[in-house]
């Protein structure tokens, strides 16, 4: 089992913001009851601070009225929920068996090669993470990885490099390649 | 094979997930006839039609449907309608393609099921890695509501249903009905017991459904053409088209809708475009990775529906997740592959799933890298045995079906392993 819990560095005691709190009451009103707003608030938490530290478990469970263990064990039961930083761009490869057969350590191996990682899968500039991970339900177009929020498929060394280089440079992100984007109903 | 699209007829329409576009392809034109209809009318249709679970269990939906209890017996118990986004499964992809290219149908056909169920709140569970399709379900959602589609009084019905769609955050058991009850209550998303099943005591201990995106996505075209359309489709026993995602080892991967009944080998070569050249078929899974592997002269035998599976390779249809593996696959290496996955995604509730998973991969690890004896494959077999069926949900079973059939069906490639012992990886 992995989804352990991971001790959590403390980076200050955090407030919700007045336009948080407001997200906060439209969220309340979609639930019966509070403890179901904790995942939501997880995420608006790591959209805003990036990563999820003992302080803002303490400052969700105050809102929700929930015991700080329960925000903790939730948000170490979820592997999204970052208990610790990652660099600015967060490629998540995933490496199960459809994505396995077409390629992806080929792909692991390259990001591994090209942005130096270190043993935590962080790159030597500072800007880059690579973690592996299980499938993202994109098994028909890999190999694929998950680059923060944006899916890139059918990759290759070379769309990885061309993606790397612009994010290096600053510029525009290039547009995710997604296989669902371009359905065209093959004729049979 | 000339047979209706009713899952992917407007996929290949240029912004099929906008409002206008969904409704000038006639999604929405089935909910003013269906909220005019008795609710139990809506349910007798969806039963006559045969429809069958499409996230993996193949159960009757019209039946599931029918065990809500009455408003009388529910003790003035609200009932909620969820629809499971969580697709996981490995080698499934097809409901991301449902989400993506046409959730107004999604919708339409949940609130055509919220006035079958008296249901007034639904959610849509989708993965937290899908959170780029969820902000698209956001302003789909927005836009169905501008039109009163969804919420208060739909379309002057007297009937309201709000929907919201829940995020999850990384974790494959949500998937699991009773876990993704567990996940939206606010908790960590490990399953329960079942009696009582979730259409007695559900989310929030009130009556709720949990159906797949593909399964209500079938609803309104049921309304629209009645059951027995439906049925002359397909099987008798699995009636319907069904959606198929393909990956692995063939040309054309991707997701294909067909009716069900059509024979594997033809839609491995018509459909995904057949093996890459000079290649021979070694393996497939035929319905996401928990099923049974089958051998080539199994899927030559094989028809793609729920009792041809079962009956001649003892597989499963599941999701109608395919992944296609031929000569040049090392089965011990995808195995073990498979079971990374389960043990990293058991949830850790039940001992022998949790402990045994794990185990389970260790071992297939020793034997990939030819450090295993006989003695080994022995006490894997041992371990798959006792984690099948003796865990709170089907998750060990799933486990450790791939571990069954794989040493059962292939079982000369692991004798070889083992028997080369020391001499290293091939």
């Amino acid at each position: 089992m992995s989804h352990s819990a991971t001790s959590a560095a403390s980076r200050g005691p955090r407030e919700w913001s007045p336009e948080q709190a407001a997200e906060i009451e439209l969220i309340l009103t979609r639930y019966p009851t509070k403890k179901a707003a904790v995942m939501p608030l997880l995420w608006m938490a790591q959209d805003a601070w990036d990563w999820i530290d003992l302080d803002i478990m303490r400052l969700i469970g105050r809102t929700l009225e929930l015991p700080p263990s329960h925000v903790h064990a939730v948000a170490s039961f979820y592997t999204m929920f970052k208990k610790a930083p990652t660099n600015k761009y967060f490629f998540q490869v995933c490496h199960t068996l459809s994505c396995a057969l077409v390629g992806a350590e080929r792909i692991l191996a390259h990001l591994e090669k090209r942005l130096e990682l270190d043993e935590h899968g962080n790159s030597k500039d500072g800007l880059f993470s690579v973690l592996r991970v299980e499938c993202l339900a994109s098994c028909g177009s890999g190999p694929m990885a998950q680059m923060n929020e944006h899916f890139y498929e059918r990759l290759t060394p070379e769309i990885i490099d061309e993606v790397i280089d612009a994010l290096r440079s600053g510029k525009q992100l290039p547009e995710p390649r997604r296989e669902a984007d371009q359905w065209i109903f093959p004729v049979s | 094979m000339d047979f209706p699209r009713i899952l992917s007829g407007n996929w290949d329409t240029p912004d099929s997930h906008r409002l206008a576009v969904a409704k000038s392809r006639g999604v929405y034109s089935q909910l003013p006839r269906a909220l005019a209809m008795a609710p139990n009318d809506i349910t007798q249709i969806v039963k006559d039609s045969g429809l069958r679970g499409r996230g993996g269990a193949g159960f009757p939906t019209g039946m599931k449907w029918s065990f809500v209890p009455p408003a009388e017996k529910r003790q003035g118990k609200s009932v909620y309608l969820l629809c499971n986004a969580d697709e996981s499964e490995p080698g499934t992809f097809k409901d991301r393609y449902c989400l993506w290219l046409d959730p107004h149908l999604l919708f339409e056909g949940m609130a055509i099921a919220s006035r079958a169920l008296d249901c007034h709140v639904g959610y849509i569970y989708i993965r937290g890695e899908f959170r780029y399709i969820a902000r698209r379900l956001e302003e789909a959602l927005a836009e169905a509501y501008a039109a009163g589609l969804l919420g208060k009084n739909i379309l002057g019905s007297g009937h309201d249903f709000d929907l919201y769609v829940h995020v999850g955050a990384g974790a494959y058991i949500c998937g699991e009905e009773t876990a993704l009850i567990s996940s939206l209550e606010g908790e960590k998303g490990q399953p329960k017991l079942k009696p009582p099943f979730p259409a007695v005591e559900g989310a929030w201990r009130s009556p709720t459904i949990v159906n797949n995106v593909e399964t209500l996505a079938v609803v309104p075209w049921l309304i629209q053409h009645g059951a027995a359309a439906y049925k002359a489709l397909g099987t008798e026993k699995s009636p319907g088209t069904k959606l198929f995602s393909v990956s692995g080892h063939v040309r054309r991967p991707g997701v294909y809708e067909i009716p069900l009944g059509i024979p594997m080998m033809q839609f491995i070569n018509e459909y995904a475009g057949g093996l890459l050249p000079g290649r021979t078929l070694k393996a497939v899974i035929p319905g996401g990775s928990s099923v049974p592997v089958m051998t080539p002269a199994e899927v030559a035998i094989c028809s793609m529906d729920y009792e041809s599976i079962n009956t001649n390779a003892g597989s499963y249809l599941g999701s109608g997740g395919m992944i296609v593996m031929d000569d040049t696959t090392d089965l011990v290496a995808a195995l073990t592959n498979l079971l990374r996955f389960y043990a990293h995604e058991s949830c850790g509730q039940c001992t022998p799933c949790r402990e045994g998973c794990g185990w389970m991969h260790q071992i297939l690890c020793r034997v990939r890298d030819g450090e295993a004896s006989e003695v080994d494959l022995g006490t894997l077999r041992d371990l798959a045995d006792n984690i099948h069926s003796k865990t709170i949900c089907f998750f060990g079973a799933s486990a450790a079906m791939p571990v069954q059939s794989f040493l059962t069906k292939f079982r000369s490639e692991f004798l070889d392993r083992v028997q080369r012992r020391g001499v290293g990886a091939a």
